[in-house]
């Protein structure tokens, strides 16, 4: 049956076709593009001086530190979240178990766009937020119109949003576990909490890297959700790296410029990933 | 030291209870703020019940954006994407799984790769091979970068590769064609893989944004998240007309959800879990 070695090429085709056109081109020329400027179709290659550019762009660096800002408070607290309900839903007391898992995953159905707008009105100054804070005698909170609150306001939409999603993740994990393991914890009297760090967390490490690894590449991309729930402010507070690309280059039309930001993006996706492979990877 | 055991499930449903009124509640609020003035969401104490509204809300939102023809944009483009995407890429995986050729391991390598390189590398010189076509503004602009989708022909394949190749073997000692096998033997028994990779690549493309906010740039063509953050982005906010755009987008796919719960999480999460 080897007489057609010809068959194989036609099943991939079409999706080699698309994929180098859409895909691979752009990849390839948003490289060649970060060592150019100019606007429009006018370019000029001015070899690393857009790199060199970068080094000394405030905007940028805020940019980048609201982006590692959001990373690195956001997914721990996800992480955390998930794994914390995943084994509440693993317990063996509860009923109900689809009910909650369904709506605990809920958020994560709905678009980044939808979801933006509704905690984007939910956090204003006389929205309902601060008047459920307000009627419990708290003091209403600026979300949107300061700097630290609005970047907690993201961290909390995106948690909301994230949170379900992940602890699936972990529910199918769990099963993975031996019970045994827990047994014979308990009959050493180790506590709940305690089998938590000592059983659960190290037990999942792999998928909880999986999920980490994720999230990261995720919140490097960061776009939908400070361009609708915060618009980066106020005064650039949660800029992030995805929204400087936009706006250099589809507001300044700086092409250029924009594809260095792109691959910035790429280099510190590929750095934190490996990393975080780095950091866990040793025992596997 | 010991707790009762009634005690712990009271904490263990008072937590989850919470947990699960913090999840609903946004939905709730936004289907609230569809049927209500605009005011009543920043009114004091805040109205938490339905109003009369509902029909004037959306009615000022089809005003603003049409809403009949932002659906069909959404809509359109989410299913015929989702059609073609997953026919090139079940092609694709089947090739990978089932058949050894020259190159198939580096070319497989390259669209894993790829998966890696965020979407922002390759929006620029996107945006102007569309500008070069004459396309931008255009259903295609849309559709066509991501119908080779990676992470597809990736789940295709791991699913693929179960399926045993006795079968296909048989079927061409039989004398039945190439294309026969796999649209008539393989992929009839890929129903549930098909289903959440499709659940998959519907969702991507019905709440993707960044990319169809740079190619669409007329109204008429608007998909709902650029529809709407058009509408959150004007100087003068009706939120009544928001919170009904916002349910509007999003009832769809919760009933969706919640009728195809297994395969939609499954797809959602790439299969990486059953």
């Amino acid at each position: 049956m080897k007489s057609k070695t010809y068959i194989p090429y036609l099943f991939i085709a079409p999706a080699v076709i698309l994929f180098s056109i859409f895909m691979l081109y752009p990849i390839i020329s948003s490289l060649i593009l970060s060592f150019q400027t100019g606007q429009g179709a006018n370019l000029t290659f001015v070899g690393l001086d857009n790199y060199k550019r970068l080094l000394s762009d405030e905007i940028f660096h805020t940019a980048l530190k609201n982006t590692f800002i959001l990373l690195i408070i956001q997914v721990p607290i996800m992480v955390l979240l998930a794994l914390v309900l995943a084994s509440l839903l693993n317990s063996a007391l509860l009923r109900m178990k689809g009910f909650f898992r369904v709506t605990f995953f809920l958020p994560a159905v709905t678009s980044l766009v939808a979801y933006s707008i509704i905690f984007s009105i939910m956090l204003m100054n006389d929205g309902v937020v601060n008047q459920l804070l307000t009627s419990l005698g708290f003091k209403a909170i600026p979300w949107l119109n300061d700097p630290f609150w609005a970047k907690a306001s993201l961290i909390i939409a995106m948690t909301w949003r994230w949170v379900g999603y992940n602890m699936v993740i972990y529910l199918a994990g769990l099963q993975n576990i031996p019970e045994e393991l827990y047994e014979a914890a308990s009959m050493d009297g180790a506590s709940r909490v305690r089998q938590f760090f000592a059983i659960t967390i190290p037990q999942l490490k792999p998928v909880i890297l999986f999920t980490v690894v994720l999230s990261t590449i995720g919140t490097l991309q960061l776009f939908d959700e400070p361009f609708v729930l915060t618009k980066g402010g106020p005064s650039d507070a949660t800029l992030t790296i995805g929204m400087y690309l936009y706006q250099t280059g589809f507001r300044f039309f700086d092409f250029g410029y924009a594809s260095t930001i792109a691959y910035v993006i790429v280099v510190l996706i590929a750095i934190m990933t490996f990393i975080q492979f780095k950091i866990t990877g040793d025992q596997e | 030291m010991r707790q009762s055991k009634i005690g712990k499930k009271i904490g263990l449903y008072s937590v989850l209870a919470l947990g699960a009124l913090v999840s609903l509640f946004p939905f709730y609020w936004a289907a609230i703020g569809a049927t209500n003035e605009s005011g009543k969401m920043f009114s004091k104490p805040p109205v938490l019940t339905p109003g009369e509204k509902l029909a004037e809300n959306v009615q000022n939102l089809n005003a603003s954006i049409d809403i009949g023809k932002v659906m069909f944009n959404s809509l359109f483009i989410a299913i015929v994407y989702t059609v073609l995407s997953l026919l090139i890429c079940s092609m694709a995986a089947y090739a990978f799984a089932k058949f050894r050729f020259k190159g198939r391991n580096i070319i497989f390598g390259i669209f894993l790769l790829s998966m890696m390189v965020p979407y922002h590398a390759t929006i620029i010189p996107l945006f102007k091979m569309m500008a070069g076509f004459g396309w931008l503004n255009t259903y295609q602009a849309v559709i066509l970068p991501n119908l080779a989708y990676p992470f597809a022909i990736f789940l295709m394949r791991q699913n693929m590769l179960a399926f045993p190749t006795s079968l296909i073997e048989a079927a061409r000692i039989d004398g039945s064609g190439e294309w026969k096998i796999f649209f008539k033997i393989v992929l009839p028994s890929m129903k549930p893989a098909l289903a959440a990779t499709a659940i998959f690549l519907f969702l991507y493309q019905w709440n993707s944004f960044l990319w169809p906010l740079i190619a669409l740039s007329s109204n008429d063509m608007y998909t709902f998240p650029v529809a709407l953050s058009s509408l959150f982005g004007l100087s003068r906010i009706d939120y009544g007309q928001v919170m009904a755009g916002v349910t509007i987008a999003t009832i769809p796919i919760i009933i969706f959800f919640l009728a195809l719960q297994r395969q939609f999480i499954s797809g959602m999460l790439g299969s990486a879990v059953k």
